[in-house]
């Protein structure tokens, strides 16, 4: 139960964090924010990584479904918003 | 060790917050991307050392497979077509959360050491999200890649339907609730999930693509939030509210944009509201110009405003607007960029594209500072826009429309429309701007428009 309590307020608090930083970000800027706050939601990556990991086949094989997918997400996010905003910093 | 981990994630967490905090401006952004990918590598390389993890070749394949991917899909495509790939990135992470949370299901303790009840609510919460979240963005990427059997299909009782297969979807969840051990019941989950993330999406129209890739992003991060729960993992937990609170944020700037609720984009509606008949507007009012008449207009200017609408991308008129843009600054002209926050397919779209054109981003300004200057602005060019430039919604109250912010750019001097016909935009109602007194309708391809002017310009 402490456990979830902690989940919960660690989760309340977070999107308040969010709501805070993310009001700054200029609206020429907003596409970047989409898809570098996706690259970011590839954080299940993590658990696809130990579920691909695992001595399990089953697991194994939706830990490697899963990889594919978070994996396709974060690395196709990061890249893409580089690509983006380095096309941003090129001039000003 | 297990401290040690938990300290890894917090530290990955907090470099995403300092990604969030770059791209408040473009100069910090890079570097802001940069932080966010190097807490993902932290997150990556911690999580290789736990102690579950008895072999890595299936690890090594996923993510061989997955970055060759992503690096392919990043690198090759083109600025106009970057809706697509983030709502294909979206529907990815959302259907990653779908498979972890399955997987965490199968066997108690090895991928998860949240409480068996905590563990049931999470996943089933995370693979309805997931699976809504990957089909949504399946239908959305379908639409705006143009493949022509997807259309915006709307039939009688869709909404019941929907509130059926959601009532159906909970009722699955219980037996996952009662017993983690009922896997097959949370596979019916994601199973009705997906038809009932095609059917939300399906009867969405093209303009209100911002509002679905806003909230599909939202979604997205919440269902990593909810594996984040299923695991029993802070730092899942604090990136996925992160994404969560991002995509809504940027969802209520997109509604707000449009005057409307979210709740009516959802479902598919319009505003009610009678339009004016279109022949009573444009009957015999409306100006036809040739691009030799408007270099002539031209010559003698001192501000230009550009407005761009999502006509701009599908002609990839981007890089001759920046060379007319250069030729009018090598005669002294002040050019400018007026940029409505709905204008293409997603939140920021012009202003990537005019950035990969190399137009610097003090000359794109957000609509509500270039309204004040459309009074002293000479010439309005509008290239490929037409809502989000419709007077009516500020002096038609009974417009579909009225209410929803526009460009002002009737206040103009003169106003250039380059359009290829008279047709309506997606609010389907006719635009008086077209027929007023100080409009010129250049009619044509946005591309081809702009590339006989600048040769016109250059001739005389």
């Amino acid at each position: 139960m402490e456990g979830l309590v902690a989940g919960i307020t660690v989760f309340v608090l977070a999107i308040f964090v969010g709501f805070e930083v993310i009001q700054k970000v200029p609206p020429t800027l907003h596409t970047p924010l989409t898809s570098g706050s996706n690259a970011i939601s590839g954080i299940t990556m993590v658990g696809a990584i130990m579920s691909a990991g695992a001595d399990d086949r089953m697991m194994t094989i939706l830990g490697f479904v899963a990889l594919v997918f978070a994996t396709t997400n974060v690395v196709g996010g990061f890249l893409v918003t580089n690509r983006m905003l380095q096309m941003f910093k090129r001039k000003g | 060790m297990v401290a040690l981990t938990n300290l890894a994630y917090l530290l990955s967490a907090v470099l995403f917050i300092f990604a969030f905090k770059g791209l408040a401006h473009p100069r910090t952004a890079v570097r802001g991307n940069q932080m966010g990918a190097l807490g993902m590598l932290i997150a990556v390389v911690t999580t290789l050392f736990d102690k579950h993890i008895l072999s890595f070749e299936t690890i090594i394949g996923g993510v061989i497979v997955g970055g060759a991917l992503g690096a392919i899909l990043a690198i090759r495509v083109e600025m106009t077509a970057m809706p697509q790939l983030v709502a294909l990135l979206n529907g990815f992470g959302g259907g990653a959360s779908v498979f972890v949370a399955g997987a965490a299901l199968l066997e108690a303790g090895v991928l998860s050491d949240a409480p068996p009840l905590q563990l049931a609510v999470a996943t089933v919460l995370s693979g309805l999200i997931g699976s809504v979240t990957f089909w949504g963005s399946a239908v959305a990427f379908a639409k705006l890649q143009g493949i022509r059997w997807v259309t915006d299909l709307r039939f009688g009782g869709q909404h019941l339907i929907n509130g059926l297969l959601l009532t159906a979807a909970i009722a699955c969840a219980v037996p996952v609730i009662m017993d983690p051990t009922n896997v097959l019941f949370y596979w019916a989950v994601v199973a009705i999930a997906a038809v009932l993330g095609l059917l939300v999406v399906i009867p969405i129209g093209g303009a209100d693509m911002p509002v679905v890739i806003c909230l599909l992003n939202s979604y997205s991060g919440l269902a990593a939030s909810m594996t984040g729960f299923a695991l029993g993992n802070n730092g899942l937990i604090i990136s996925g509210s992160l994404v969560g609170a991002s995509g809504l944020i940027l969802t209520k700037t997109m509604c707000k944009a449009m005057n409307r609720s979210m709740t009516n984009v959802l479902f598919g509606v319009m505003a009610g509201g009678v339009a004016a008949d279109e022949d009573s507007v444009y009957a015999g009012k409306v100006k036809s110009t040739s691009p030799e008449e408007v270099a002539m207009l031209l010559d003698d200017v001192r501000r230009v405003v550009i407005v761009p609408g999502y006509g701009l991308a599908v002609s990839q008129a981007q890089h001759i607007v920046r060379d007319l843009t250069n030729l009018l600054e090598a005669r002294g002209v002040v050019v400018e960029f007026g940029i409505h926050p709905v204008a293409g397919r997603m939140p920021g779209h012009m202003n990537v594209l005019l950035a990969e054109a190399d137009i610097p981003y003090e000359k794109m300004i957000e609509m509500d500072a270039i309204n004040p200057t459309m009074v002293e602005t000479d010439v309005v060019i509008v290239i490929g826009a037409n809502d989000v430039v419709n007077p009516s919604a500020r002096t038609d109250p009974n417009s579909p429309i009225a209410g929803m912010p526009v460009i002002d750019v009737d206040k103009a001097r003169t106003v250039i429309v380059v359009k290829r016909s008279l047709s309506p935009g997606f609010a389907g109602i006719p635009n008086p701007l077209f027929a007023a007194p100080n409009t010129l309708m250049l009619f044509g391809d946005g591309k081809k428009a702009m590339m006989d002017l600048v040769a016109a310009i250059k001739e005389g």
